[in-house]
Formats: C-alpha cells, structure tokens, sequence
C-alpha cells in the first residue's frame, strides 16, 4: 500500500518547463512514476520532453488536474513563486476532492508560508509536504512513485517506513535498511524549514494506519521541540516499533547548523534530551547512523517480525 | 493533582522554547537566515510606521555625540553602543590594544554635556564584551545619543513567527528591561501572548486583551493598541523575521514608547527589500561565513581538530557526532549544498584549513544529486591547487560511488576512502592519533 502515493498515482509538476522541473521530471519518469503533465503558468498548450516522453503543460492547476485527474503534485518553482505555486494546488485540488501538494523550493520567506499554510489548512483534503525537502518516494516493483529529487536507486520496496527532517541523513537511513536486506514502503522528508506542512507525528499516524508497514525509522534534528512530541504520540498510540536518531548531538548551544530550525539555546532543543525522549517513549536509539540497521534488526526481532 | 503539575509543566516548557527560540534569532550571527541591524536603523523604521521612539542621532565620533545632544536640547540623554549582540547594558567596554577595563555599561545615562563626553570617549571604538558577544567581544564603531524620558513602568514586547501555530506571535511581559530569559524561568505566568491570525492580521480585541493582561489602561491601553497594529503592518510589510523591544515604557504622561528596538529580517525575502543592503553591517557579521554563504556553503567553526566536508545540513551533524562518538573533536560544521561545484569544494577545503588547528578532514558525501566523482576529481584538484598536507579520508555513498572511489584511488594521493560513516570517523580519529 504505502502512504500517500503508490504505483497508480498521477503526478503534476510545477515548475516542468524551468531547469530543476525538467532534470527532475526526467529523473521521476525514469524511475517509471506516472509524470502525466506540469504547469507553468503562461506556457500552456506546449508539451515538455522527458527524454522522449511527451507530457502536456497548462498554465494552472486547476487546468492541469481536471484534464489529467492527477492528485500529487511537486513544486520545483524558484523560492519567490513558490507559496503562489502551493495556494494554487491547494485550492485547485480541493475544488477536484483532494490531494498531495510535495514542495521541494528552499529559501521561500517564512511569512510566505505562513499565508501559504493557513490556505493548505482550510483545505480539508490536501496535504503538504516540505518546502525544502527532499519529497517523498514509494518504490514499487518495477521503479516505483518517486516525487523529488531523493535518488532513486538506493531504494527498494520492502517494509519499514521512514521519515526525516533531513535530505541527505533520510538516504543514509534508506542504506542503513538496505544494508540488514530490508525494503522501504514510503520515505518522507519532511524538511527543515520552521514553518511547514506534514510533520512527524501526521507521518507516523499514517505509517501505524499502513498494512504493509511493520517498523519505523524516525530521522530527528536539534532545534524546537517536534521530536519530543513526536515521542510522546509514538507513547501513546504507535503498535509498531520506531528506530529513531537524532543529528547534532555535538552542535554548540547558539549556532545554526544549516537548517533554519537546527540550533540550540540554553540548553534546549539538544539532541541529549531528544534521545531521552525518544527512549522513554520505547523507540530504539542509533546513537549512530551507521547503527541504524543493527538497532531496526533489533527491533523487528524484538516484534517477532524477523529471526535475526 | 500529577495531572495537572504534567501539563503545568509541558506548558511552562513550551513556553521556555519559544523564548529560546528569540534567544536563538538574537545569537544567530553570519547571513545564515537572519539579517540584524542596528537599533537607531531600527528606530528610524519605527518612526517611519508611526511607532513612538524618542528622539536620537546616529553618531560615530566623540564630536558628533556632542553636537547631537546640543541639537537634541534634552537635559538627560542616552548614550548607547550600536553593535547586534543584546545586553549591552550590563556589558562592559575594554581597550581593544591594551585589554584594559574602560568603563561598565555599554548604554549609559548622561546628565551633563561633560557626562556625554566621557562616556562617547569610552565607548566609541573600544571593544563591548556582553553575554551574547561572547568573550572576543565586539568593537563599537556605532553610537546613538537619545533624549531621556521619565519612565513610569518597563514592559517587554516581541514579535515572532510561531513555529508551534504558524502564526505571527506577540509576546509581551511586564517585567521589561529584564533578561527575558531569566523572567521566563523565575515567572512565566509574566509572559502574556496572542497571535495575528495569518489570514485576517492582527485582531483588535486580541490587541486590546493584550493591553489589559499588561495592566494598560485608558490612552496608555489605546496607545499599545496601535503601537501593536503599527508594529504588526511593519513586521509583514518588511519581512521581518522578529521585533524585540525590551524596554517598551509606558512615561509619566502615560504614552506608550519605544525605548529599545531590535528588528531582525528573513533573507530568505532579501529578493523583494533591495534597501536592505544598504543597513548591512558587515563588520558585524564572521567574515569567514559570509565568504561561505556566497559561494553557498554553510559553515561554522568549532574547537576541534578535525575538520568536516559533508552534503547535507543532517549529515553534516551526523558527521560530527559520529567523530565525537568515536573520540575524535570536529573543527567545524559544513554543508556544501546541493548544489556544490568544483570551485565550492575547493573553497571549503580553503575554509577548511585556514583554521590552523585541523589536523585531518573527514569528507562525507551521500550522493544524490552531486555525483561522487565529481567530489572526488574536486578533491584531487583541491589538493593540487592548495596543498592538503593532512590526513584525508573520504567516504562515498550514492551516486557515483564506486566511480567516485575509483578516481581517488587511481589518483596516487594519499586518501583513504571508506563506504560507511562509522569506517570513516574511526579511520580519521585514528590517523590524527587521537581516540580511545
């Protein structure tokens, strides 16, 4: 099953005919995702060229969903056009019952976001993962759903499900689970911006719903205080086991570690206290990222769901 | 009873994390995400939006300190050093050749044209150290000379972006001129907040309790009201990331004025506010991290003697914790981006060495969009280019790995390469001879 997106989900990109749009959109065709048009608003009626494959573009959403009846659509849009991009999927896609709105765009101004979240949010039926994040992937058996720009080889379908704040550290925990011959379901990023859509408590529900995902790996980050909640939830109503590891443990207190949310003061936000949440909520701790396999073998072991 | 002290508790510690979240925007140096200018540029905006301020000059001598508080005819004046870091106040000024203590206080109050000469004299070019300088300090090149004002009652007003709500957050506390952080911890029920609703703005009923829980009443209540509505439109209309104001005093005669203004911007927004150049203070900001925000590194400095080249924010901690984990000390945080490109990796590793205590680097890259072998043919002509005199371990994953592996190894440098992160943290510690 896996959450969110599979096989059969119809994919819109914004922003087809712009560089990233276009090295992307080839990128997620290759991995035989269903890439069935794009927007660019002013260029409706041509067609964009993925390596041979020729996908319609419209000059809106709402255009582009009824035409092709898609329900996931990724923003490859420059930062400055981004919240306009997201305001426009999101109406356009409750108008048409619904769907997912992944935004890969770094550098949008928070205030943008915060109008852009507050329309996401009067929208019952539409989700948004990111910005600045790497989007989400659900391998398949042939290729699979890839709506990012995460790469896709790495992955392969299997049963754990993962979710990160971070890009690069969410690739790392796909090899750890493909080192100890375990597959993904769904991998989400959910980026590191401090105001944004999807957060880890909306994926781990949605992971605990899944039939076919039987264990979590949750990939944390310094800084507010989403891990702990995250925790407390994991407490409270997760069945399935969660492996989690926190990054940043020797960050100073007082400096930005990249991520715009990644900083500690005062003592809080640090990753010391995170584990610790993380542990007395029952998750089992990577203490190193190299270990995440090891600490998901234990886990499954531990749920009956593998032998060693 | 335990149910109630647990959520008493979740509160109070929430509210602590927004307040440290403030504290982090006010220490967050470099052109990261935030951009900080001085408060008489603030104060000078302040006037603009119809915000009270008293009356102040920007000076940058002794002289103009003077002819400022002649022009300003205020028997009673300020005297403030202009630099971003908060508690100048309680900070205390040092001779920056010498080292010697010069005076305490970096804002002082001046009764006399005499009293404003000594402390400009002080002030002007010698080195502030406050709490949030740490202990280099700052050098002072800026003064504002202010009028005075009889003060009634301090009172503390922020505006921020709630990660929590997603919404713009007043936060305001009748304890002003105090270390926030320190009312937070000792009376948190002090600190009273509403929230501008994202589509709708700032509502005024929410303004007007805001007023009352500060115990406003009357036109001092009416003033806040609209100081509040003016700051709001100014907090959305430049992009501002947060307005701190600590003092916000109520006078004698009951007015509501601005005695203190901290306005930091979101940069992620520099494309629509090009007049922002014009406030940047360069000799504010590490030169060494502006040089890496424009070549789109992110980088910062720490105290160990291993130095870092990673891709990605996440990875890039995860690097550090892993040589931690395996007794080693990271020099520093780096992320070369998604972006990075030959002439980017060279200049990290420039960045790299020019801290003279590194002693080996530990490259880490998962490729997904940069390619490995494209790191390593950087990596080779890095070295040929600037000498890499230290141990070098490199660990490839991704994108071009085994291609990536190939190049180093075909290259006759001396490299070690290794596929996990844990292979690579210990071969580094190992190499510099460090670990347990």
């Amino acid at each position: 099953m896996a959450i969110w997106i599979n096989d059969d989900s119809k994919i819109l990109i914004q922003g087809i005919t712009g560089r990233q749009g276009t090295f992307h959109g080839i990128r997620m065709a290759r991995y035989n995702t269903n890439v069935v048009g794009g927007v660019t608003p002013g260029k409706g009626g041509q067609t964009a060229d993925l390596e041979g494959r020729e996908v319609p573009v419209f000059n809106s959403m709402s255009e582009a969903i009824s035409e092709t009846g898609a329900g996931v659509s990724v923003i490859y849009v420059p930062a400055r056009f981004a919240s306009g991009a997201i305001v426009d999927a999101a109406e356009s896609f409750q108008a048409a019952g619904g769907g997912l709105i992944v935004c890969i765009t770094e550098g949008i101004p928070t205030l943008d976001m915060v109008r852009a979240v507050a329309i996401v949010d009067s929208c019952p039926d539409v989700r948004l993962i990111g910005p600045n994040c790497p989007g989400i992937i659900s391998p398949g058996d042939d290729g699979g759903c890839k709506v990012g720009i995460m790469p896709a080889f790495i992955h392969e379908k299997g049963r754990i499900g993962i979710v990160s704040k971070s890009g690069t550290l969410t690739y790392e925990a796909v090899a750890q689970t493909m080192s100890v011959d375990e597959g993904q379901t769904t991998c989400v990023g959910i980026g590191g911006d401090p105001v944004n859509g999807t957060g880890f408590i909306d994926c781990l529900s949605a992971f605990e719903s899944d039939p076919e995902t039987v264990a979590v790996v949750m990939i944390g980050e310094i800084g507010g205080s989403a891990e702990e909640e995250a925790a407390e939830w994991v407490e409270s109503n997760m069945t399935k086991p969660v492996v989690g590891f926190v990054a940043g443990s020797t960050a100073p207190p007082g400096k930005r570690m990249g991520h715009a949310g990644a900083i500690i003061s005062g003592g809080k936000g640090t990753a010391a206290e995170k584990f610790s949440a993380f542990e007395a909520a029952g998750i089992y701790v990577a203490r190193d990222p190299s270990e995440i396999g090891e600490v998901l073998v234990r886990a499954l072991v531990d749920a009956g769901l593998r032998e060693s | 009873m335990g149910v109630t002290v647990g959520w008493f508790e979740r509160f109070a510690s929430k509210l602590g994390m927004e307040l440290l979240r403030i504290l982090q925007r006010r220490v967050a140096s470099g052109r990261d995400d935030i951009m900080n200018i001085h408060e008489y540029q603030a104060k000078a905006m302040f006037r603009e939006s119809g915000i009270k301020v008293q009356d102040g000059v920007h000076c940058t001598s002794v002289g103009e300190a003077l002819s400022a508080y002649d022009s300003l005819g205020s028997a009673v004046v300020a005297v403030k050093s202009q630099i971003h870091a908060g508690g100048r106040g309680k900070g205390t000024l040092f001779d920056p050749s010498s080292g010697e203590e010069v005076m305490k206080g970096g804002v002082k109050i001046a009764f006399s044209r005499e009293d404003v000469e000594e402390y400009a004299k002080n002030i002007s070019g010698n080195l502030l150290v406050t709490k949030q300088t740490g202990p280099e300090g700052k050098i002072v090149s800026n003064m504002y000379v202010e009028s005075g004002c009889s003060i009634e009652h301090e009172y503390y007003l922020a505006i921020l972006v709630d990660r929590d709500t997603k919404s713009v957050l007043f936060m305001a506390s009748t304890e002003g001129g105090m270390d926030i952080e320190e009312v937070a911890e000792k009376t948190p029920d002090a600190i009273h907040k509403i929230w501008a609703h994202p589509m709708d703005g700032l509502r005024k009923g929410d303004a007007e309790s805001l007023a009352a829980s500060l115990g406003l009443s009357g036109g001092s209540s009416d003033e806040m009201v609209e100081m509040l509505g003016s700051l709001y439109e100014l907090f959305m209309e430049k992009d501002c990331s947060m307005i701190e104001i600590n003092p916000l005093v109520k006078t004698e005669d009951g007015s509501m004025v601005a005695l203190d203004a901290k306005v930091s911007f979101d940069d992620n927004a520099d494309f629509r506010h090009p007049w922002r150049d014009g406030l940047r203070d360069l000799s504010e900001e590490e030169e060494v991290e502006i040089r890496a925000h424009e070549l789109g590194l992110s980088y910062v400095k720490l105290d160990g003697n291993i130095g870092c080249l990673v891709n990605g924010a996440g990875l890039a901690m995860a690097s550090m914790d892993v040589i931690k984990l395996y007794g080693g000390e990271p020099a520093n945080f780096l992320d070369i981006g998604g972006g990075a490109t030959k002439e980017s990796i060279t200049a990290a590793f420039e960045i790299i060495l020019e801290d003279s205590s590194v002693e080996g680097i530990l490259v880490n890259i998962f490729g997904g969009i940069i390619r490995c072998d494209m790191v390593a043919r950087s990596v080779i002509e890095a070295s040929e280019e600037i000498g890499l005199d230290v141990p070098l371990v490199v660990r490839f994953s991704g994108t071009n790995h085994v291609e990536g592996k190939a190049v180093l190894d075909n290259s006759g440098m001396s490299v070690h390469t290794t596929s996990t992160l844990s292979e690579g943290a210990r071969k580094i510690v190992e190499l510099i001879g460090g670990g347990n």
